[in-house]
């Protein structure tokens, strides 16, 4: 099935989300859509399922124009969508899942179970998906689910399969995993609209390279085009893919964990047994596959969770049972992973933000007031200290983008002299420049003496920061290993494999920044269903 | 209610050992009060429990055991569940099978006490009243659960039951007719339902806020109709007769099952039916799987098509139909006549039942009929001229419920988007 986009036009109030966007994806093709967050893959993609109606502009599938006034009008006509958060529920069985909406039913109304089973087991065998039709969905890994959302798609017999940042959720090995399914749906004939903000997956997997900023498209590439070409494109400007850092000089151990076990909100332990030290001026990155205690660690460390047991130590002093507001006392800044729920009141003035962990002290409170002035003083300094883009330091704080909300963190977090920094997806969801400047202001800390924690599921971003990398697997650490550990070991680690060096692929080595980084996806070695050649396999 | 759960869930693994001595404390407290009470102060008489009711087809000899003897050995076999849970964490199923046993000795140590030296106690005839006790609780838990299992919380049952119990005995008086007023009960539940689902899910109003306050409101109406109406008519708009008690054919003639299962009013079987309508409906047919899937991933209902705003107003409005039987049961199936806030926190069990229950049908009712049976315990115990107080005896039920909840419930787990308003951007 051919689809094609013609002049799609979404605007919400002033903000023009789809600026005339027009698309065409061949039958059988991988149409990488690339650009960075906000910059309207995702509301394209919604007009396209349905999700949102678009201002202007049509649909047509195999030159007919099409109107789709709810999800369900563009499952009937063949699209399919692997949402960036699944839309599973936890608790149903595999089977369930996919057949929520189209169920198979047998006299007198019953659930055809049997029915329904066999078609998934089916559609599972023939595209090589290994999925357990009886499974429950919360049982199952990550990798798993996304493929369950695929079976979901197929039988709706999808023709055009829409995958939103199919890969943020997955571990190296998954994602290969994932582009051979991809691979072999091509080669059934289906169309896949594959949408990334990572260079090299996308020149991994595409046909074709749409690039999208700002709501308009701004080009289009084979995959043989270069990443720097790419990133320039999709950001607007050359960019630097490389993080400047001189090698760290580590100092005495600051922030040391040990034998630390934290519970979940199950009371089931999240963190297990962890041993890990931080050094004065050194980056220590925690590589892993989200939900592996990565959130359950930070909070315990920051004291929003109590430690079930083991110790946490600050410069020597036990702080395992401190309140968090002693913790940040004793010199701990902490960037939540969820800004917008952890990090901010969204309807507080940006000046009331960068003095919320300080309020409670000279010179901002005076007796049981607020000294107004000093608050006002001060956030007018940091909001140019850190290049806050606001029209005022008393907007609502949720008026910000998300680049600048992040740096209202930064500026209260690392305005004040700390000893340790744990930051937790410190750039999700930002733009590039706001990427850059979040890393640098990270860098310059460590480079000031601060021990940083850094927890996140981007593996580019753990080799640009880190120091050392230590991988995170099911509430242990699987390993730590220095910045040049090739990607295939980490992915290993973050599978919970003991990972020696043994078996790596050629290939994969790690290099020294992003640029000149390979695909840490190697290319597949299997005989059957070859991908096209990059660069020639579009028309 | 998800804060209690966290917070019970953070201090599990010291919990565990915590739970376990917890557990077989109790379980010896009550194999304690077995032996020490019960049995000590039975005396050296019988007990005498009647296995049939006086007009049975067939005639089961009564039971006569001698009552000290009888406590002292249940006391022990307490005592030995209790050291078999403090010695090592048993299964899952294990666990439930002492509870049930520790809790079965201790009633049959009551009874025994209670009846040594005295009349006849029968069996029978307390199982029947447990039945019937539980039909508006067994009715308000499945009300509660097609509610919930789609997503909204229904504390409004009690308000249901109470309007289904008012409606019902208005009309059936003034009609004359009780089917009329079987049905008008259920309407009359459904009324209520309808205002929790459009002021839940259209306008987002705090369910339990909400639930509390059509309770007021339901007691608040019922209490100044009746005040005004149905007092001083009396006669015209508050004495319906009572459903008679309809004997099912060779069922009905069981010995011992019969008269408590197949020997009732139209209410019984209802509930049969509706048990089943709700248990087959919610988890073999499509509409089921529907409903719960809105109850614990709406958006992902809405993605493949689901009506989901739709899903919710059905299943509030059908819960609200089903309680109101329950109400009506409280008027035409029992008392006969409408008294102001007769449903006496009837259908905070339920809720409870339904907790307690774990979210399921069967295991709600299951948990209605334990509540049923405190019920019934209660009122036969008063008959017995126990020497304790008959107001204690009235809590019973309710301490039942806040020990069930409170200790018993363990890991179950509400649907996920339960209470959760849903709005689409």
């Amino acid at each position: 099935m051919k689809l094609e986009l013609r002049g799609i036009t979404k605007r919400f109030g002033s903000l023009v989300a789809n600026d005339h966007i027009d698309l065409t994806v061949a039958p059988g093709q991988i149409h990488a859509l690339l650009g960075e967050n906000g910059a309207g893959k995702t509301t394209l993609m919604n007009v396209l399922y349905g999700l949102t109606r678009p201002d202007e502009g049509e649909i047509l599938l195999d030159g007919q124009a099409r109107e789709f006034r709810s999800p369900a009008d563009a499952i009937g006509a063949g699209i399919g969508m692997v949402h960036q958060h699944f839309m599973l529920v936890p608790v149903f069985t595999v089977t369930e899942n996919v057949t929520l909406g189209v169920e198979r039913t047998r006299w007198p109304g019953l659930l055809d179970r049997r029915r329904a089973r066999r078609e998934v087991r089916e559609l599972s065998q023939r595209y090589g998906l290994n999925v357990n039709p009886d499974a429950y969905v919360e049982n199952l890994p990550v990798g798993v689910q996304q493929r369950v959302e695929i079976i979901k798609a197929l039988l709706r017999e999808a023709n055009v399969l829409i995958l939103d940042e199919p890969t943020a959720v997955l571990t190296p090995g998954e994602t290969e995993d994932l582009f051979r399914i991809m691979r072999e749906l091509k080669a059934g004939g289906r169309s896949i609209i594959f949408i990334s903000h990572k260079l090299r997956e996308v020149q991994a997997i595409a046909d074709t390279i749409t690039v999208i900023r700002r709501g308009s498209v701004v080009g289009q590439r084979p995959p043989t085009a270069t990443g720097s070409e790419l990133a320039s494109l999709m950001v607007g400007r050359p960019v630097e893919l490389r993080v400047h850092k001189e090698p760290a000089r580590p100092g005495a151990v600051v922030l040391d964990a040990d034998g630390l076990t934290v519970p979940d909100d199950q009371g089931n332990p999240a963190v297990k047994d962890l041993s890990l030290q931080v050094h004065a001026g050194e980056i220590v990155g925690i590589a892993g596959v989200q939900g592996n205690g990565q959130t359950e660690l930070c909070e315990a460390l920051v004291g929003l969770r109590p430690v079930g047991a083991g110790r946490l130590r600050l410069d020597g002093d036990d702080i395992s049972r401190q309140t968090t507001r002693q913790r940040l006392a004793g010199g701990m800044g902490y960037i939540p992973e969820d800004r917008t729920e952890d990090g901010l009141v969204g309807d507080f003035p940006v000046a009331d933000n960068i003095i919320l962990d300080v309020y409670h002290r000279a010179p901002y409170a005076r007796g049981i007031a607020l000294d107004l002035g000093q608050v006002d003083s001060t956030a007018v300094s940091r909001v140019s200290e850190f290049d806050i883009r606001t029209t005022s330091v008393q907007a609502p704080t949720s008026t910000l983008s998300g680049g600048n909300q992040q740096k209202v963190i930064l500026a209260r977090e690392i305005g004040r002299d700390l000893r340790v920094l744990v930051a937790s997806q410190p750039t999700r969801g930002l733009d590039v420049g706001s990427i850059e400047f979040v890393h640098r202001r990270i860098v310059e800390q460590r480079d000031q003496g601060v021990a940083v924690l850094i927890i996140s599921s981007e593996l580019d971003e753990i080799y640009a920061l880190a120091d050392r990398i230590a991988v995170m697997y099911e509430g242990r650490i699987t390993g730590i290993r220095p910045p040049t550990v090739p990607v295939a070991e980490l992915g290993l680690l973050m599978t919970g494999a003991d990972g020696g060096p043994a078996g790596e692929p050629a290939g994969t080595e790690a290099p020294a920044g992003t640029e000149a980084q390979q695909l840490y996806v190697p290319q597949p070695a299997e005989q059957e269903a070859p991908p096209a050649p990059p660069g020639d396999g579009h028309d | 209610m998800e804060r209690v759960s966290s917070l019970a869930g953070a201090i599990t693994e010291p919990l565990q050992a915590h739970r376990r001595l917890l557990a077989a404390a109790t379980f010896a407290l009550l194999g304690l009060v077995d032996i020490l009470v019960f049995a000590r102060f039975a005396g050296h008489s019988q007990a005498t429990f009647a296995l049939s009711l006086p007009d049975a087809q067939i005639t089961v000899p009564s039971l006569h055991v001698p009552a000290a003897p009888t406590a002292y050995a249940l006391g022990a076999v307490s005592l030995a569940a209790a050291v078999a849970r403090a010695v090592r964490e048993p299964s899952q199923r294990l666990r439930r099978w002492l509870i049930a046993v520790v809790l079965l000795c201790f009633v049959i140590s009551l009874l025994c006490w209670a009846d040594a030296g005295k009349i006849p106690l029968n069996l029978v005839n307390l199982l029947q009243s447990t039945v019937a006790f539980s039909i508006p609780l067994v009715l308000g838990a499945l009300a509660g659960c097609l509610c919930e299992r789609s997503g909204v919380i229904n504390i409004a049952i009690e308000g249901q039951l109470l309007m289904g119990a008012f409606g019902s005995a208005i009309v059936a008086s003034a009609f004359g007719t009780l089917w009329l007023g079987l049905l008008t009960g259920s309407l009359a539940g459904g009324l209520i339902g309808v205002l929790l689902a459009v002021f839940a899910i259209r306008y987002l109003v705090d369910q339990v806020i909400l639930g509390v306050v059509l309770n007021v409101l339901a007691s608040g109406l019922t209490g100044y109709l009746y005040d005004r109406a149905l007092v001083p008519f009396q006669n015209t708009l508050n004495s319906p007769t009572t459903f008679p008690a309809v004997k099912v054919p060779l069922l009905g003639d069981i010995p011992i099952l019969g008269p408590i299962f197949f020997d009732s009013t139209v209410f019984l079987y209802l509930s049969y039916a509706l048990i089943i309508a709700v248990q087959v409906g919610l988890f073999s047919t499509r509409w089921g799987l529907r409903a719960r899937a809105v109850g614990e991933h709406p958006v992902a209902a809405d993605t493949v098509g689901i009506n989901v705003l739709a899903t919710r107003y059905r299943n509030v409005i059908l819960g609200g139909l089903i309680a109101g039987i329950g109400g009506a049961w409280l008027t035409l199936g029992s008392v006969g006549s409408f008294g102001k806030d007769m449903s006496s926190g009837m259908g905070y069990i339920a809720l409870a039942a339904l907790v307690f229950g774990r979210w399921t049908p069967l295991g709600a009712v299951a948990a209605a009929l334990l509540f049923g049976f405190t019920s019934a315990l209660q009122s036969i115990m008063a008959t017995l001229n126990v020497p304790i107080p008959s107001n204690i005896l009235l809590m019973a039920p309710y301490v039942a419920t806040i020990v069930a909840v409170a200790g018993l419930v363990g890991r179950g787990r509400a649907p996920r988007a339960d209470g959760k308003p849903y709005v689409t951007s």
